[in-house]
This record gives structure tokens, sequence and C-alpha cells, in this order.
């Protein structure tokens, strides 16, 4: 006599095993002859990101090849996770612009503020993934490795839906 | 010297008689080398076949990626023999060794009795295909199988790990329980066919139908107990992952675990060749009985190999197709299904098929064609009377619910003896 096993109160007359068996079986075999297969075959086929999708980011540049970055330094202030490290410096046309633009992908919380908040539209977010790296310090990404990264960026937002609906 | 083993070879002898012990000799050590290499790798692809039904059955894709999938047991192969072997400190390491083969062994050695073609035409002689035809073929069966329980309980004391010992423990008490309904569930072939030896028992299916029509019952007891011996879902009580970790097998790594899971999927194989043996007529083809008449020619044994291999096959994949279907079982609900449904159930169509033999024996009614079909109408109203009018409304060991607190009183007083037997039963 087992003791304390919780009982299910079913209708005991419905119950059988032979044909809840098979029945069981027949939805098995639907699924097994079902040629459509939910499983998406990763490094060869890729689901498509939304437009809004936030990742690691990318600095913009202009047509010379220099980063569209003033070191303003909104990004850094906005930053709830201070992430963003921004050292700023000045030629000698007093035109602005970064010595230093560091930013720790670990402490990063992707919410999208500095990409919202630039008034240059420099920094944004990536629609990307796949950041392995060999080494942790490879994660805090320099101003080179944010402008040379080419992939997509993220729409924040599409101006003619701003809801996103 | 090897001139000397092969002198029998070239003597030419009549294709068709039983050739000269030499010869038997020579044949014998050849099929004993294929049947094992194509048993090894059939049990390789069984474990892709296995991850490929269960990816199918999931919606998923399986594996896909060495060599488009085909490689796969290759590769694990390769990855469980390059891992480290761990050795627990507290076990008994002999016996820690020894399982994996006690549990393997066994599951080979079967497939020794089992026919798979008809017997082969060669010039010096005719072949019998099977690797040994004892007489006693069924008998060395049962007692083949009945070791392979060894391993797995050998596994898990040794290990000295608390999972693994309620694994085995599960293991003894569910193999041996269902043994015993397997065992009278072949009764009531060996009732039909009056001899133990498996080439007797094809060829008395060939002529009257297979057994799985005459035998119906049987068969579905026969099946589902080997469910149970071959610890397959929906009774993998000694494996259990959801509640005994990985259950046995719990401290083996590497090529150990592999060993276990080899023996696993033989034993399906020989399971499924014995169902397909005892029930499904073995090599037989059906509709025909071309196949059964001398004389033998090499055709015969391709397409018969043919037959029996299409059998096994399908039901691996019915092992495969149950597991990915049912949960497991409790394991009170294991025993009484055992004890309380099984084995009565067993005992009852024994009664029923003796009484059945012995009318259409004494009514003078030869065994052929005509026995087949009354046993089939017979088997027809037994079928449905299980399956449609006594499997409703019942369930298997339901559960007793919690004693109320009056009896759950009086059973202590009972055990620290403040009262007496005579008060209980008043």
């Amino acid at each position: 006599m087992t003791i304390g096993v919780k009982v299910l109160d079913r209708p005991i007359e419905e119950v059988s095993y032979v044909r809840a068996t098979l029945s069981g079986m027949a939805l098995t075999f639907k699924h097994l002859v079902d040629p459509h297969k939910v499983t998406v075959q990763y490094p060869d086929e890729k689901w498509d990101l939304s437009p809004r999708w936030r990742g690691t980011h990318r600095m913009l540049t202009t047509e010379d090849g220099k980063s569209k970055c003033v070191a303003c330094g909104l990004c850094p202030t906005v930053c709830p996770a201070n992430c963003i490290k921004l050292v700023p410096g000045e030629d000698e046309q007093g035109n602005r612009y970064p010595l230093v633009f560091e930013i720790d992908e670990f402490r990063c919380i992707f919410c999208g503020y500095c990409q919202e908040v630039c008034p240059e539209e420099a920094i944004h977010m990536g629609r990307h993934y796949e950041n392995a790296e060999y080494s942790r310090d490879k994660f805090v990404y320099d101003l080179d490795r944010l402008s040379t990264q080419t992939h997509p960026v993220c729409e924040m937002w599409d101006p003619a839906d701003p809801k996103g609906e | 010297m090897i001139h000397l083993a092969l002198q029998p070879l070239m003597q030419v002898a009549d294709s068709q008689l039983p050739p000269t012990e030499g010869v038997f000799l020579i044949g014998t050590v050849v099929k004993m080398l294929i049947v094992f290499t194509v048993y090894m790798v059939g049990v390789a692809m069984l474990t892709l076949a296995e991850r490929k039904i269960s990816a199918w059955i999931q919606d998923r894709h399986g594996p896909n990626r060495v060599g488009y999938g085909w490689l796969q047991p290759a590769a694990d192969g390769v990855k469980n023999i390059m891992k480290e072997e761990t050795y627990p400190d507290a076990a008994n390491l002999p016996l820690f060794i020894l399982a994996p083969a006690i549990s393997f062994i066994p599951a080979m050695i079967t497939w020794a009795v089992i026919p798979f073609a008809s017997p082969l035409p060669t010039p010096w002689g005719r072949i019998d295909m099977v690797v040994a035809d004892l007489p006693v073929g069924f008998l060395f069966c049962l007692a083949i199988s009945s070791l392979g329980v060894y391993g797995i309980v050998l596994a898990g004391w040794s290990s000295n790990n608390k999972y693994a010992l309620l694994g085995g423990l599960r293991a003894s008490a569910q193999m041996i329980s269902y043994e015993i309904a397997m065992g009278m569930a072949t009764v009531c072939v060996l009732l039909l066919s009056g001899n133990v030896s498996l080439s007797t028992i094809i060829q008395q299916q060939s002529t009257m139908g297979w057994n799985v029509f005459l035998l119906s019952i049987a068969f579905f007891i026969f099946l589902i107990a080997a469910f149970a011996e071959t610890n397959r879902l929906p009774f993998d009580m000694p494996e259990a992952e959801s509640e005994l970790i990985a259950g046995y097998h719990t401290e083996y790594s590497a090529m150990k675990f592999s060993l276990f899971f080899i023996a696993e999927y033989a034993n399906m194989v020989t399971a499924s060749a014995l169902i397909t043996s005892l029930f499904f007529g073995g090599w037989d083809i059906p509709f025909t009985q071309w196949d059964n008449l001398p004389p033998f020619t090499v055709l015969k044994t391709v397409l018969t190999l043919g037959a029996f291999l299409t059998k096994v096959l399908f039901f691996l994949f019915f092992f495969m197709w149950i597991r990915w279907t049912l949960p497991r079982f409790r394991y009170d609900q294991l025993m009484s299904l055992g004890w309380k449904i099984m084995l009565p159930m067993a005992l009852a169509y024994i009664t029923i098929i003796g009484t059945v033999v012995l009318a259409l024996d004494r009514a003078g009614i030869a065994r052929g064609p005509t026995y087949g079909a009354i046993m089939f109408g017979m088997n027809v109203v037994l079928v449905v009377l299980l399956f449609v009018v006594l499997d409703r409304g019942r369930i298997v060991s339901p559960a007793y619910s919690r004693l109320d607190r009056e009896e759950v009183a009086r059973l202590r007083d009972i055990s620290s003896g403040k009262s007496t037997l005579a008060e209980k039963n008043a």
C-alpha cells in the first residue's frame, strides 16, 4: 500500500490503456512523417533579426574614415551601466573628437540609450550576435574596433511606425 | 596446416544435403564472423536510427553534420574511446569492470540460435542459415536472456552509489517479474509447435499461419515483456534518468558506458529477432509456400533473409516508436502490471489454448490451414474481449488514497504493542 501518493481524480470509466497507447502512437507517427521540422540549421541558415534588434555596438564613420563622434559626453552620461569610457580631444581647427572611446560589452545592458541620445548619430547598436572571443579583455571594444565593424545597425524605431505596430 | 583445415572444401557434395563435419565447422566459423560483424555494425547504426527517429518525432532534424549524419556512430565511438575512464574510490573494482561485459555478452550470444534465412546451397552441401541450430533453441534463449540482469545488478551494486544501487534493484525485480510472463506467453507457442527448436517453430508457422494470428494475446504479452526485459521505455525503471540520474550506469564513463549502451541495443535486436521468429514466421515469406520447400536456391536464401530483416527492422522501429510515445510507468504500477495482470493473463491464455488444441486434436483436425483458421477466429473474439471490453474503466494498481487518521492510529497501536490482533480484527 503506497502511502502519501497523490491520486489524480480522473473519471475511471474513460480510462483505457491499449486504445490510449494506439492514439498516442498515431500522434507521434504523424509527427514522424511530417516534413515540416522546426529546427533552424543554424550555421547554414539564420533567423532574420528584427530591425530593432540591439546587439554589440558600431561607431559610424564619415566618408573620409573618421568617426562621426564629437566627444560631447552624452552617451557616458546617459549610460545606466556606466560602460562607456570617453576621453575627449580637440584638433587645431577646434573640432572635438574622442581620444579614447571604449565600451565594455560585458557591462553593457543593451538598452540603446547611447544610440538614442547621440546627436551625431555616431554610436549605434548593431543587429548582430555571435560575439565569441578567446579572452575576456577582447570584450572591451575600442574605437578602432567599433569603427571597423560592418554589421547592420539597429533602427531603434521606424519613424513611420514609432510604436512598433 | 591451412591446407589441412581447408581439406573438406576440396570435395564436392550434393548441395541439397547436409555437409560433412569439416565443411560444417568451416561454415560455422564463417557464419560467426559474418553475423557478428553485421550485428555490431547494425547496433551502431541503430544508435543513429534512434536519434533520427526521436528527432523526427519531436519535429527536429537529428544528427546531420558528420557525413550527413551517417558517420555519427563512428564519431560517437571515437569520442567514447578518447574520454577518460573514471573509477569511483569506493567501487568494487573487479566487478565494476566486469559488469559492462556481463551485460553485453549475453545479448550477443542469443543470436547464435536464431535462424535468419532459408538454407543456403553450396557446392559442399547445404548450409543452415543459423549460427547454431540447437535442438533446445528456445530454452537457450530464455536461459541466456535471464543472465543479462546480472550485468545490470552488478553494475548497480559495485558502483557503490545509491542511485546506481536503486537502478540495479529495480532492474532485478523488473526483469525477473517480466521473465515469468514472457516464459508463460511462449508456452502457448510451444503448445502449437510441439518443439523448442526455433527452426521447427518457424516451419510450423509457415504451414499453419503466423503465430501472431493464432496466439495474438501471447504475442501481446511477449511484446510487453520484451520491452521490460530490454529496459526500454515505458519500462526503463533501471535507468530512469529523471529519478535516478542514470540508474545503474551512473558511475560509468567512456567506453564502459558505451558498452552498456551497445548492450541495450543488442538486446533490442535480439528481442526483435525473437518476436519475429516466434510470432511472425521468422524468415517465412507470407502468402506463399515456395520459400519453405526444397530445392533450396541462393535466390530463396536472399529473399528470405530480406523478409527476416524487414520484420526485425520493423520491430526495432516499433521499440523506438513506443519509446518516444509513452511516458515511464510508476514503479508500483510496473510491478502490479507484471504480477497482477500479465501473469494471470498468460496463465489463463495457456489454459484456453491448451483446451482448444486438445479439442481440435480430438476432433481429428490436422495441423494446417483449417486448424489455423479456427485458432484465428477464436483469437479475434479474445482480442476484442480484451482490448474493447476488459481494457475499459480499469487502472493498473490505483495508488491507494492516504490512510485516514483512525486507520493510521490503529496501525501504530498494533505495531507498538498497545493493542492486539484480536482487537484489530474486531
